[in-house]
């Protein structure tokens, strides 16, 4: 409590004093920071934003706390619109970002952003995509569903959460790369609503997040037959990756989500958030909160997020040029 | 019984401290318009960072609870409903408040709460493995024929006329479908960047039924006509208890309908009071006094939000399954704590979870007793004149449509909803079925394009909708009460077109 009380009082000081002050950077920070959310209160992007942010006013981090903004609508784009249009490219403003989400809706078009919109600063958190069924689905590995599904075109169903989200993507791939067809029902209400449908049998199989398709799996609800990532995952290591299940599916559906400010935004600004912010998402606070969450952490610098931006980027233009 | 041992948990100092400063902290929240249940429990959720699992859960707890009883106070008294959930509260509350009976819908309101309440957490800790499975039973095609019986309550809801009530809900249905489609990827009425992320329920209620009241209240304050000074009687609270007594008929359905309601994720809450309503109407022998300042209906759409609580945790606790929005948020305040839901939760962390939920218990009747407090204060608010009132309702509904999500488009949707329902309801329409509308569209239309695709997938040839919609059991019965309901508004729109005359004289004031 004693913290937080810290946190209140600097900021109260500084939003009365440090107002005025032009952005520079020997002073940045000297007022507290805002970081954006394009998902409401609540959901994951929100409560990891929460506790990756917790220590920024630790004299060591920031020096100044962070608070979190909500700008949930119309799948991310509503917060991300308001953030490349509206937002002063100053340092106070940062958001979260959600790869491939908002890289595969510029590209889809009909917002005002894309990768050149925004500069990242640092990754926390990946969150791979599984393929999950119930736990009396017929399908004990993938071989056995993508085999059905090769034999009977259109009749697999798939829920995942939502049109150019992770999920989304993962379902393309895989049908790009087993040559089976595929329906995929996109629920609203995020990976719960998509979890329930397998759950209850409402769908053949379902795309869902790594932390959620392990805890369904550890309450004995499903059964998770892949992940859609390069590497197995340290949650599920006994469930193989779909590369190594013969179906070259690579990252490009894992939920990166990190922090990123506007272009514009001043060279030494960035360079000191890109110093600061990867030490804090490693603070030992962060780490333990994050584990109890069952939250994949997985800290990236500026320089491996750029990377990794550009390689989506290019994956995903290939991948929805045909939609 | 098992819960019985872990009484003792909710009793430790901290704990206990929690317990009542979430109460009361959750009822001013939950007063506060635009501070949603939902919003007020994402708010706390950092704060448990700093307390033990179990201290965190019942602060999280204590909070759901007497948010959802708080919304009351403002539907009550200001006629805005704090959440979806109290919409139905602020039919006749607010009527009963004009009146100068505050304290008395507020006593009523809080005890009706209390009792739905406690119903409710008793039903989650002894039906639990039962009920899970049921929260499983409706998928897409269940769901859309719910949504479509919800959407045939409209033209009966709040209304003098069926027609002019049917025309609300279309109203409702249009606004719902505005923004960004999150199921075939289209952009739809988006004509300016406020309305891409669709329009904001909250922000929409508040708008739909401050601001045609605030426009009455400064229209009334220029004329002539002597300022209303509104008489308000202490109420005596053994009367209040005396009429809950009298009125098991709404309560009973009110709590069941609460109950079912908040077992089916995806519905939520968010309809559990105007349902409640509707049937309470029903099933009345005082049909005509709805809408007026009749308790009935009060008791009912209280009962059935507080009601809805406990059994909207069972998918959350057993399948990880919320029942409602908040339910969904009181997700990651568990996950946080390493809390993973699962059917042998009750098993793995005991301790937590039992305490949790016997704080919920505990927590519903110190709900009713601060609510009680708070009410003979609170109910002197109708004595303020009405330039006064409605200027002070004005600047609560800037502030709480502005803060759902920091922006300002929303506060411009607000107005403007508002304005248009003003001289809506110059015309004999009323805000009840736009909103009902609003909350519905989405739920029938995404659920319709699900079950379609998913038909497609299962049944061949050109009636493989019809096969999926209209078969099985759960369907048609939902579909048999579709089809009485419809029948029911019919008859009853009937029988009072032969009464009209006899009733013309009985106009609200």
């Amino acid at each position: 409590m004693k913290t937080l009380f810290k946190a209140l009082g600097l900021s109260l000081a500084a939003a009365t004093m440090g107002l005025a002050v032009p952005a520079s950077a020997d002073e940045y920070p000297s007022r507290p920071i805002g970081v954006a959310v394009s998902y409401g209160a609540g959901g994951a992007t929100d409560f990891q934003a929460r506790i990756v942010t917790m220590v920024a006013g630790n004299e060591d981090m920031l020096g100044q706390p962070i608070y979190i903004l909500n700008k949930p609508g119309a799948g991310g784009r509503v917060g991300w619109n308001w953030f490349a249009d509206e937002v002063e490219a100053d340092g106070y403003t940062m958001s979260a970002y959600n790869v491939p989400h908002f890289i595969a809706q510029s590209i889809k078009g009909g917002v005002k952003y894309s990768v050149d919109s925004f500069e990242p600063i640092a990754n926390w958190g990946a969150d791979p995509a599984v393929v999950v069924v119930g736990k009396d689905s017929p399908y004990n590995t993938i071989q056995e569903l993508v085999d059905y599904a090769k034999g009977n075109p259109g009749k697999v169903t798939l829920s995942g959460a939502g049109l150019f989200v992770g999920h989304h993507i993962a379902a393309l791939q895989l049908e790009k790369e087993t040559g089976a067809k595929f329906v995929y029902i996109p629920t609203k209400g995020g990976g719960a609503a998509a979890m329930k449908a397998v759950i209850a049998g409402d769908v053949v199989a379902g795309i869902n997040n790594l932390s959620d398709g392990f805890r369904a799996a550890e309450a004995g609800n499903v059964k998770v037959l892949a992940v859609a990532d390069l590497e197995r995952n340290d949650f599920l290591p006994d469930v193989p990756t779909l590369m190594e299940s013969g179906y070259p599916v690579d990252n490009a559906s894992v939920n990166f989500r990190g922090l990123m400010v506007p272009k514009g935004t001043p060279q030494d600004v960035i360079d000191k958030l890109a110093a600061k912010v990867p030490g804090m998402f490693e603070h030992a606070r962060v780490v333990k909160r994050m584990k109890a969450g069952g939250s994949p952490l997985h800290v990236m610098n500026r320089e491996e997020v750029q990377a990794m931006w550009a390689k989506r980027q290019e994956t995903l233009a290939e991948l929805l040029k045909g939609l | 019984m098992e819960f019985l041992s872990y009484f003792g948990g909710v009793f430790e100092p901290l704990a206990f401290a929690l317990l009542v400063g979430g109460t009361i902290g959750g009822l001013i929240l939950g007063a506060t318009p635009g501070l949603s249940p939902t919003m007020a429990v994402a708010l706390l959720i950092p704060f448990t960072f700093h307390l033990s699992a179990t201290q965190g859960l019942i602060l999280l707890g204590a909070a759901y609870t007497s948010t959802v009883a708080g919304g009351a106070v403002s539907a009550i008294l200001l006629k805005i409903p704090g959440a979806p959930a109290n919409i139905a509260t602020a039919l006749d509350g607010n009527a009963m408040a004009r009146k100068g009976q505050g304290a008395r819908a507020l006593h009523l309101s809080f005890l009706s709460s209390g009792i739905g309440g406690v119903l409710g957490v008793l039903l989650l800790i002894f039906l639990t493995p039962m009920l899970a499975q049921w929260a499983l039973a409706f998928g897409p095609s269940h769901l859309f024929w719910l949504a479509i019986l919800g959407v045939t309550v409209i033209g009966t809801l709040d209304s003098k006329s069926f027609v002019k009530g049917l025309l609300s809900g279309c109203i409702g249905l249009w606004l719902s479908m505005i923004g960004y489609d999150d199921i075939q990827g289209a952009q739809r009425f988006i004509f300016h960047d406020a309305l891409a992320g669709g329009i904001h329920i909250i922000a929409a209620l508040i708008g739909i039924f401050a601001i045609p009241q605030v426009l009455d209240m400064f229209a009334k304050g220029r004329s002539k006509v002597k300022i209303e000074a509104i008489d308000v009687p202490q109420h005596a609270f053994g009367d209040s208890v005396k009429e809950i007594g009298r009125s098991a008929r709404p309560l009973t359905i009110g709590t069941v309908i609460g109950s079912i309601v908040g077992l089916i994720p995806g519905i939520g809450g968010q309809i559990a009071g105007l349902v409640a309503y509707d049937q309470a109407k029903k099933f009345s022998p005082h049909k005509e006094k709805f809408g007026t300042g009749h308790p009935e209906g009060l008791v009912a759409a209280e009962s059935a939000n507080n009601a809805m609580v406990g059994p909207s945790l069972v998918p959350l606790l057993t399948l990880s399954i919320p029942g409602s929005p908040t339910a969904a948020v009181l997700l990651g305040g568990l996950l946080i704590h390493g809390i993973f839901p699962g059917s042998d939760i009750f098993d793995r962390n005991p301790e937590v979870i039992w305490t949790f939920i016997n704080s919920m218990l505990i927590g519903q009747i110190f709900m009713v007793i601060f609510g009680i407090a708070i009410a003979k204060w609170a109910a002197k608010i109708a004595r303020a004149p009405l330039p006064i009132m409605g200027s002070a309702v004005l600047v609560l509904a800037l502030f709480g449509s502005y803060s759902v999500q920091q922006s300002m488009g929303d506060v411009w949707i607000m107005l403007s909803l508002g304005l248009g329902m003003y001289f809506l309801e110059k015309f004999g329409f009323s805000a009840a079925p736009v909103v009902l509308g609003l909350i519905l569209g989405p739920i029938a239309e995404s659920n319709f394009v699900q079950g379609s695709l998913i038909a497609g997938a299962q049944f061949d040839g050109n009636w493989a909708q019809a096969q999926y919609f209209m078969t099985g059991s759960l369907n048609l019965v939902l579909m048999a009460l579709v089809v009485l309901s419809i029948g029911y508004s019919f008859l009853s729109h009937r029988a009072r077109g032969r009464n009209a005359s006899v009733k013309s004289g009985e106009v609200q004031a």
